[in-house]
């Protein structure tokens, strides 16, 4: 479904993926794992175009998008749903009107219609009675509910999650993992999920992918991956101070 | 010497990059106005905030440039017995220069540096990601509507400032400094020309056109964090107001 192949990019100088190689299987959630600042989301958004690869090939369903011309990108981009860190809800706009935005500009769908849509994935997504509300009203749990209402609204074939949970309590972080496992039951997608959520990631996801400086360090299912015996995975998942992966830069 | 010749060399090379992004946006910006000019209501809540919202402003700034040019022209033409001549200069300043160039540098300074700001917010909190994810173009929704809005909005305003000064130096001119009204606006009559009027009305929708570029391209690309943002509404509004007055220039030896 998608592929990265010998991908490499670097800013100013320094270089945040290192002829990486990933294979995300159709259907399936992968997990992306790794250290704060390692790159998770840069490579997450390489898969949808907002990057380009400085080397290598990003293939989405057999099309390399590396450099591709905006007009054939945005057709690839149709295939995608994204869930931000942040949510990136329009600040300017309402609940409604944000959930509502991708269809009234890519649908001929009547103001009816929309408003039947939106009120059901809000539904979906566990949030009713906000529909008048700005995101600058909401919490951190409730923005990334209308973020994914909105990445799951047009039916896309693949979602990327970029740190679904970071910044939610336990609890929310919980119930938002459920609801993405149940929204991939529901509608069948693809998805990538970037976390660093241990263990919980691995109840999630299908399978698991560990990102060192740059690289894919390991590739597996969760329990291989909680069976490695890779220093670094194994210093990751357990959290320990002691291992190649220097605090400092945890820190 | 060597290393001189590197730096130098590399800002060239910057700059030059620098200048063929600019160029780049203005043109995909104009192209997409032509091919998807976007929903009408995008186009009117945009003229709404340039140009409507910048009435005040405009009417105020207008009225007292009107006035000064009024108190001015008066004792200098009055040094030459020739107060009758008041409407004639007043009016060709304002119509000429200083409806063009101070309504742009007034737009700059209210709306030109909020749009900067919003849309490297947008910027930094990922909202343009956002669009760009959903396979939208963001230039249609940010910056197309905005630079058809400029475009409308300036020769309005820049008609309205003139119309409003011409009556602040009458104000002074006539009923302070007691210049027969009739003279102020026959004196007007004879000397303004259709010409003056539509070079008026070239600047003003040139700088129209400049004030949406440079505040979209410099809020577009704004750095990180607040700071970027600020720093990019800052460059946003000075290098606005220098190209206005340097386009200004180019523009009068060409149309005069």
């Amino acid at each position: 479904m998608i592929k990265l192949v010998n991908v490499e990019k670097s800013f100013n100088g320094q270089v945040v993926l290192n002829r990486l190689n990933l294979d995300v299987p159709h259907g399936k959630i992968t997990a992306v794992i790794g250290p704060s600042g390692e790159g998770k989301s840069v490579l997450l958004k390489h898969m949808i175009g907002l990057l380009t690869p400085d080397r290598g090939e990003v293939i989405v369903d057999g099309e390399n998008i590396a450099g591709m011309g905006r007009d054939r990108l945005n057709r690839v981009r149709e295939k995608f749903g994204m869930l931000f860190q942040n949510a990136a809800l329009f600040d300017s706009m309402t609940v409604f009107e944000n959930v509502a935005f991708p269809l009234e500009e890519k649908t001929r769908f009547s103001a009816a219609e929309i408003a039947d849509r939106v009120h059901e994935a809000l539904e979906h997504v566990g949030l009713t009675g906000v529909d008048n509300k700005y995101p600058d009203e909401l919490s951190g749990g409730m923005k990334k509910r209308v973020g994914l209402a909105r990445a799951l609204l047009l039916g896309p074939k693949i979602i990327l999650f970029d740190e679904p949970t970071t910044g939610l309590d336990p609890i929310i972080c919980r119930a938002t993992h459920q609801l993405i496992k149940d929204t991939h039951v529901r509608f069948g997608f693809t998805s990538v999920v970037v976390s660093h959520e241990i263990p919980e990631i691995f109840d999630v996801s299908d399978q698991v992918a560990m990102l060192y400086r740059g690289e894919i360090i390991e590739v597996g299912s969760p329990e291989e991956i909680q069976r490695s015996n890779h220093p670094v995975v194994r210093q990751f998942i357990t959290g320990s101070l002691e291992g190649p992966i220097l605090p400092i830069r945890l820190v | 010497m060597l290393f001189i010749a590197e730096k130098l060399g590399s800002l060239t090379l910057s700059l030059l990059r620098e200048m063929g992004r600019m160029v780049n946006f203005l043109f995909y910006a104009l192209f997409l106005i032509v091919r998807s000019p976007g929903k009408p209501v995008h186009i009117l809540k945009q003229i709404r905030f340039i140009g409507a919202k910048s009435f005040f402003v405009i009417f105020l700034t207008a009225s007292f440039t009107g006035m000064v040019l009024g108190l001015q022209g008066y004792y200098t033409l009055a040094k030459f017995g020739s107060e009758g001549l008041l409407g004639s200069v007043v009016a060709l300043s304002l119509i000429r220069e200083l409806g063009p160039v101070l309504s742009a540098l007034m737009v700059t300074g209210r709306a030109g540096s909020a749009i900067s700001a919003e849309i490297g917010i947008m910027r930094i909190t990922e909202q343009i990601d956002a669009l760009e994810t959903m396979a939208l173009e963001p230039y249609k929704y940010l910056v197309s509507p905005k630079v058809l809005a400029a475009i409308i909005s300036l020769p309005l305003l820049c008609s309205i400032f003139d119309v409003v000064g011409i009556y602040g130096g009458y104000l002074v001119g006539v009923k302070l400094l007691g210049v027969n009204p009739g003279a102020y606006f026959h004196e007007m009559e004879k000397s303004v020309e259709w010409k003056d009027v539509y070079s008026g009305i070239v600047k003003s929708v040139s700088f129209g056109i400049i004030i949406a570029w440079v505040c979209c391209y410099k809020g577009y690309f704004a750095g990180h964090g607040a700071e970027g943002v600020s720093r990019a509404t800052t460059a946003a509004v000075v290098m606005t107001s220098v190209m206005v007055l340097i386009w200004d220039y180019f523009l009068t030896s060409v149309l005069l």
